[in-house]
C-alpha cells in the first residue's frame, strides 16, 4: 500500500505540477494578452488623427485575443510574446509589433466571407489573425524553412482555412484570385502590378513601409469599383507636420 | 623569459612608428568592417568609444606607473602582442555576439551586448596607446622625437590603409595589420635584446592570422541587411565581390526570383524590369544592373517612374547623369534616345563592373558611342567642365532604407548645397532642366529642403521669382523636382500634367497650381508637398521654415549637412509619443551623433577622469593640484583645438580634392606628417618662444585660409589630381607644422617638473580628441565650419596663455 502510494505520487505529482504550470502559464498569457490589448486600444486612440481610426473593430480585437501569439514566436521568447514590440524569428525576419498587425488588419476592413491573400507568411501570426476573421486565407512565403515552420504551426493549431505556399509572391496566387484583400509584408521597391490585378474592385491592399523594427508608414491601396487604383499613406503616429500659413 | 631585457638609451622609435601607423590603420579598417557587418552610423558610434582606449591607457599608466616603469621592456612588448592579438580576435569574437542595434529600443539585453562590443573594440587601442604612452613616460627627455615618430607613423597609417584597401579585402588587410604588429614586436624585441623565446613569440604573432581556421575569417553582415535577406531566397548566388576604400560591392544573381528593382514604379505600370543583377554596397543599399539586349521596348518600365518626367519636356537631349551607379539612369536616357550622355560616378569599381565584368549583360551601355563615363566626384567634374546640358539628372543616390531612417545626417554632402545647385544650374543650356529625384519621406523633409536650396540658388543667380522656375511631382515613394533657369511655360505645364495623369503620379507644384489639382492618386492625409512647396516659395517662407518641425533651411558649403533635419526642440515631442511610435519620425543620424557625444563624455568620466581623480586623492602635495589644473586645461584645449582644426580643413579639402576617401587620406597624412616634423623641430627653440610662435603661426594660417581657400580652390580646381594633392599638402604643411609644437612642449615641461603626470596628459588629450571629433561635427551642423575654426583658434590662444603662465610660475 505504502509502495503503491509512493508510486502514485511519482506519477501524479509531476502531472499535477505540469498541469499547474500550464494553468499558470495560460493565466500569465491571458493577463499578458489583456495588457497587450489595452495598450493597443490606447495606441489606437492616440494615433486616431493620423490613422482615421479611434478604435479598432471588434472582430480584430477578438482575433488578437484568440490567436496564441506565444505559439508563433521563437522558443525562449514566449515571455515577450505579448509585448507591443516586434520580435525576431530568424532568417532576418520578424513577427510584427501587435499594434501594427492590428492596425493593418483593421485598415483593410475585413468581412467574414472574405478571401484574403498574404505575401510574406513569416511566422504565420498575421495569417492566423486574418483566419480568425475571414473565410479563407492564402499565404505565400519565399523562404522555405520559414514557410515550412509556419505551415506546421498553423496545422498544429488547427487553422484549417489557411493555405500556405512556398514561392515568389510577386505574381500572387493566380488560381485563387481575385482577392477581397491583400497584405504584402515582403519588401519591394514598388507595388507589384500582378497583385493590383488580383485585387477585387472595392478591395484593399495594405503594405507596411520601413525597416523590420520600425514601421515608417502604412500604404493602403484601394481599388475602386471602376478599377482605378489609389494609394493612401498612413503614418502610424500622430504627427502634425505643417504649421503656419502661406 | 623576460630576464634578459635591457632598456636602451634611445626610445624604440621604429616600433612606436609602426604601432602608431597600425593603430590608425586599424581604426579606419574598423569603420569599413563595421560598416559591412553592421551599419556605417553604428561604426561611427563605436569608433568613438574605441578611441577612448587611448584615454583609458593614460589613466592606467598614471595609476600603475610605479609598477609599470621598472618593467618597461616586458610591459612594452606584452602590449604590442596584445594589440596584435586583440585586433583580430576582437573582430572574430564580436561577430559571435547576438548584438542587433535595431533592437536597442526594444530589448534591454542589447545594451549589455553593446557594452561587450565596445570593450572588445576598445582593447586594441588601449594596448597600442599603452605602448606609446609608456615610451613618452619612460623617455621623457626625448619626448619630441617620440611624439614625432607617433605622428609620422599615424600619417603613414592613414595613407597606407587606403592603399591596402584598394588591393585587399578588409579581413586580408586585418591579417596584414596583425602581421605588422608582430613585426613591430620583433623590432622592439631586438632593440631590447630579448631572448629567443620572445623572438619566437614575435614570429608566432606574425603568422597567427594564417593559423586561424578559414571558416572563422569571414565577415558576417547582419541578417537584417538587404544582402543577407536576399541570400535567403532560393537560387541566389554571390557572383562577384569587389572591395575598396569606398566599400564592399557584392553582386548577386537571383535566377529563380528576379530582383525587379524599379523604385517608385507607377501603380498603373504594365511593364516590369527585365532580368537584373543586384549590387549591394556594404551588404545593403541595393541597386541593380539591368539586362539590356539593345531592344528599347524591354526598358519601357523606365517610362513609368517620376524620374522620366524631364524626357517628356525635351527631346534629343544632351544629358548629364550625376551618380550613375549601376546604370539605370543611363539606360533611361538611352530609352528616351538622348543624343549624348555624360555619366559621372565616384566609385570606380561600380563603373568597372558595368564596363568590363557585366558589359554584355548591361548591353555595353558604358562603352556605347554616345556615352562617356567619368570617374569623379560630381561637383569636381562640373567645376572642371565648361560643358552645358539640356538635362542634368540626379536620382536616388541612396537606398530607401537608409534614407527613411535618416542615417545620412552624420554625413556632409556637397551635392545638395546652395553652391552646388548654382553650379548645376550654370551648366544648363538656356531651356535646360535640372531634375532631382529623392525618396518620399513622411513627414516630408528632403524634397522640401531641396526646394529651399533651389530657391536660394536661383535668387543668387539673379532670378527674381523662383516660383516660376520649379515643378514637383511624386509617386508613393519618389518625388522629382524640376528646376529651370527659364520659367516653366504653359506647354511645359501641360506636359507635366499630362504625364502625371497618365502614370497616376501626383502633381505637387508647378507655377499657378491650385489645391484642387493635388493629392489624388497617392493620397496623403494632407497635401504636404503642395503646402510645403507653396509656403517655401512664398513671402512667408522664413516663417514656415521656423515653424516646421524639421530643419528645411538650405545647406551651404560651410554647413554641408543637407541630411540633418532634426530640430532639437522637436525631440521631446517625438519622445512623448506612445509606445516608441515616435521612433519612426526620428532622424537617426543626428540622434546617434548626440548619443555618441553623451556616451563619449560618460565613458571619459568613467574610464579616465574618475580613476585619475581617485588616484589624485591618494597623492598629497598642493603643487600636484596646480599641475593637475595645468595638465587638464592645457591638454584638453590642445585636444579640442587640434581635432577642430583638422576636421574643419578635412571638410574644406574634400571639396577641393573631390574624392572623400582620398581627400581624408591626403589631408590626414599631411596634418600628421607635418605635425610630426613640427614636433621634432620644436625642441630647437626655448619653450615659451615655441608655443608663442606656434600659436601665432596657427592663427595666421587659419585666418588666411578662411579668406583665400574658396577662391584658390576655384582657381585650381581644373588642375590634374596630382597637382591638387601637392597643392593641398603645401597648404596644410605650415599650419600642421605649427600645430605639432604645443603638445610635446607641454609634455617636456611635465617631464622636467612632474614626469608622473605625463601619462595623464596623454590620457586627457586622447579623451578631449574623441569628444572634440564628435563636437566638431555637431557644431559644424549648427553653425558651420568657419565657427569651428574660430573656436579652434580660441582654444590654441587659451592654451598658449596657460602654458606661458605655467612656465612663469615654475621659473
Amino acid at each position: 500500500m505504502v509502495i503503491n502510494l509512493s508510486y502514485s505520487k511519482c506519477i501524479f505529482i509531476p502531472l499535477l505540477l505540469v498541469f499547474v504550470v500550464d494553468v499558470i502559464a495560460a493565466d500569465n498569457y491571458t493577463s499578458a494578452k489583456q495588457a497587450m490589448l489595452a495598450e493597443i486600444k490606447t495606441d489606437t486612440r492616440l494615433t486616431s488623427i493620423a490613422t482615421g481610426r479611434s478604435k479598432l473593430s471588434n472582430h480584430v480585437m477578438d482575433a488578437l485575443i484568440t490567436v496564441p501569439r506565444h505559439k508563433f514566436v521563437r522558443p525562449g521568447d514566449e515571455k515577450y510574446a505579448y509585448e507591443n514590440r516586434p520580435l525576431r524569428i530568424g532568417y532576418g525576419q520578424t513577427i510584427s509589433q501587435p499594434y501594427i498587425v492590428a492596425l493593418m488588419t483593421d485598415l483593410i476592413d475585413l468581412r467574414a466571407d472574405y478571401k484574403v491573400l498574404e505575401i510574406g507568411t513569416g511566422s504565420g501570426y498575421q495569417a492566423a489573425v486574418l483566419a480568425a476573421i475571414v473565410k479563407s486565407v492564402y499565404t505565400i512565403e519565399i523562404i522555405p524553412p520559414l514557410a515550412k515552420q509556419a505551415h506546421n504551426r498553423l496545422s498544429t493549431l488547427g487553422y484549417n482555412n489557411i493555405e500556405t505556399r512556398i514561392g515568389d509572391g510577386y505574381y500572387g496566387w493566380q488560381e485563387m484570385a481575385p482577392f477581397d484583400a491583400i497584405i504584402v509584408t515582403a519588401a519591394a521597391t514598388h507595388v507589384p502590378p500582378p497583385l493590383i490585378k488580383q485585387l477585387k474592385p472595392n478591395g484593399k491592399m495594405i503594405i507596411p513601409v520601413g525597416g523590420k523594427f520600425f514601421t515608417q508608414q502604412l500604404m493602403l491601396i484601394e481599388k475602386k469599383i471602376d478599377g482605378t487604383v489609389r494609394s493612401r499613406q498612413i503614418l502610424p503616429v500622430a504627427f502634425v507636420p505643417l504649421t503656419g500659413t502661406h | 623569459m623576460f630576464t634578459s631585457f635591457s632598456k636602451p638609451n634611445r626610445p624604440p622609435l621604429i616600433a612606436i612608428f609602426l604601432i602608431s601607423s597600425l593603430s590608425l590603420s586599424y581604426e579606419v579598417l574598423l569603420t569599413r568592417i563595421l560598416s559591412i557587418i553592421q551599419w556605417h552610423h553604428f561604426a561611427y558610434m563605436i569608433i568613438s568609444i574605441a578611441l577612448l582606449g587611448y584615454g583609458a591607457s593614460g589613466a592606467f599608466i598614471t595609476i600603475f606607473q610605479n609598477k609599470l616603469k621598472p618593467r618597461f621592456p616586458v610591459v612594452f612588448l606584452t602590449n604590442i602582442f596584445l594589440f596584435a592579438l586583440s585586433s583580430i580576435l576582437g573582430i572574430l569574437l564580436l561577430q559571435q555576439l547576438p548584438f542587433n542595434p535595431l533592437e536597442l529600443f526594444w530589448d534591454k539585453s542589447q545594451w549589455i551586448w553593446l557594452f561587450i562590443f565596445y570593450t572588445l573594440l576598445m582593447l586594441p587601442f588601449f594596448f597600442a596607446a599603452n605602448c606609446i604612452g609608456l615610451v613618452l613616460y619612460q623617455y621623457s627627455g626625448q619626448i619630441s622625437a617620440s611624439y614625432a615618430a607617433d605622428l609620422l607613423g599615424a600619417a603613414l597609417g592613414a595613407l597606407g590603409i587606403v592603399f591596402f584597401l584598394h588591393w585587399f579585402f578588409p579581413l586580408q588587410t586585418l591579417q596584414l595589420i596583425v602581421f605588422t604588429g608582430g613585426l613591430a614586436a620583433l623590432i622592439a624585441a631586438l632593440e631590447l635584446k630579448s631572448n629567443k623565446t620572445i623572438i619566437f613569440i614575435c614570429y608566432l604573432i606574425m603568422l597567427f592570422p594564417w593559423l586561424l581556421p578559414k571558416a572563422w575569417l569571414e565577415l558576417k553582415p547582419s541578417e537584417y541587411k538587404s544582402l543577407s535577406q536576399a541570400r535567403n531566397i532560393i537560387g541566389t548566388q554571390v557572383i562577384n565581390n569587389k572591395s575598396g576604400p569606398l566599400g564592399l560591392l557584392t553582386v548577386l544573381e537571383s535566377p529563380k526570383v528576379p530582383f525587379r528593382h524599379a523604385p517608385g514604379l507607377s501603380l498603373g505600370s504594365d511593364s516590369l524590369p527585365p532580368e537584373q543583377l543586384g549590387i549591394f554596397y556594404d551588404g545593403d543599399s541595393m541597386s541593380a544592373i539591368t539586362r539590356f539586349d539593345g531592344n528599347p521596348s524591354s526598358l519601357a518600365y523606365l517610362n513609368n517612374m517620376t524620374s522620366s518626367l524631364p524626357y517628356h519636356l525635351l527631346e534629343n537631349l544632351e544629358v548629364l547623369i550625376l551618380g550613375a551607379g549601376g546604370g539605370t539612369d543611363v539606360l533611361q536616357a538611352k530609352y528616351f534616345q538622348a543624343r549624348h550622355i555624360d555619366a559621372v560616378e565616384i566609385n570606380q569599381q561600380i563603373v568597372n563592373l558595368i564596363k568590363n565584368d557585366y558589359a554584355n549583360f548591361s548591353g555595353n551601355i558604358y562603352n556605347s558611342k554616345n556615352v562617356n563615363v567619368y570617374i569623379a566626384e560630381s561637383r569636381a567634374y562640373l567645376q572642371a567642365s565648361e560643358k552645358k546640358y539640356d538635362l542634368i539628372q540626379m536620382a536616388l543616390m541612396d537606398s530607401f532604407a537608409t534614407s527613411a531612417a535618416g542615417l545620412h545626417a552624420l554625413n556632409e554632402s556637397y551635392l545638395y548645397t546652395t553652391e552646388a545647385m548654382k553650379l548645376y544650374l550654370t551648366h544648363l543650356n538656356s531651356n535646360g532642366v535640372l531634375a532631382l529625384t529623392r525618396w518620399v519621406k513622411l513627414p516630408p523633409r528632403d524634397t522640401l529642403k531641396l526646394v529651399d536650396t533651389a530657391k536660394q540658388a536661383l535668387h543668387q543667380l539673379g532670378v527674381a521669382d523662383p516660383k516660376q522656375h520649379m515643378a514637383l511631382i511624386r509617386s508613393w515613394n519618389t518625388a522629382t523636382l524640376l528646376i529651370k533657369n527659364q520659367p516653366f511655360g504653359s506647354s511645359d505645364i501641360a506636359k507635366i500634367t499630362n504625364f502625371s495623369q497618365r502614370h497616376s503620379f501626383d502633381l505637387a507644384y508647378y507655377p499657378g497650381i491650385t489645391k484642387i489639382e493635388v493629392n489624388h492618386y497617392n493620397v496623403l492625409p494632407e497635401a504636404y508637398f503642395f503646402h510645403g512647396t507653396s509656403a517655401l516659395l512664398s513671402e512667408k517662407s522664413r516663417q514656415f521654415i521656423n515653424q516646421y518641425k524639421y530643419d528645411l533651411q538650405a545647406a551651404t558649403d560651410d554647413k554641408p549637412y543637407f541630411f540633418n533635419f532634426l530640430k532639437s526642440h522637436f525631440l521631446p515631442e517625438i519622445l512623448q509619443l506612445p509606445a516608441n511610435q515616435g521612433l519612426a519620425l526620428i532622424e537617426w543620424g543626428t540622434i546617434i551623433l548626440y548619443a555618441t557625444l553623451i556616451q563619449a563624455c560618460l565613458a571619459s568620466v568613467f574610464f579616465i577622469l574618475l580613476p585619475l581623480w581617485i588616484y589624485q586623492r591618494s597623492q598629497p602635495e598642493t603643487k600636484q593640484s596646480q599641475t593637475t589644473t595645468f595638465v587638464f586645461s592645457y591638454f584638453t584645449l590642445l585636444g579640442i583645438a587640434f581635432m577642430f582644426m583638422e576636421i574643419a580643413f578635412i571638410q574644406r579639402f574634400i571639396l577641393f580634392l573631390g574624392h572623400p576617401t582620398y581627400a581624408i587620406a591626403v589631408v590626414l597624412t599631411g596634418f600628421l606628417f607635418f605635425a610630426g616634423i613640427g614636433s621634432a623641430y620644436s625642441k630647437k627653440w626655448p619653450a615659451i618662444q615655441t608655443v608663442k610662435t606656434a600659436t601665432i603661426g596657427i592663427a595666421l594660417c587659419a585666418i588666411l585660409y578662411l579668406l583665400i581657400l574658396p577662391s584658390l580652390f576655384n582657381w585650381c580646381i581644373n588642375l590634374p589630381e596630382i597637382f591638387k594633392i601637392v597643392i593641398s599638402l603645401l597648404l596644410i604643411s605650415p599650419m600642421a607644422f605649427f600645430m605639432g609644437m604645443p603638445f610635446p612642449q607641454g609634455l617636456s615641461l611635465l617631464a622636467r617638473y612632474s614626469p608622473n603626470r605625463i601619462p595623464w596628459a596623454w590620457g586627457v588629450n586622447g579623451c578631449a580628441s574623441v569628444i572634440s571629433a564628435i563636437a566638431a561635427t555637431l557644431l559644424a551642423m549648427e553653425f558651420g565650419f568657419t565657427w569651428v575654426v574660430i573656436l579652434a583658434l580660441v582654444c590654441y590662444t587659451l592654451a598658449g596663455r596657460i602654458f606661458s603662465k605655467k612656465l612663469q610660475s615654475l621659473s
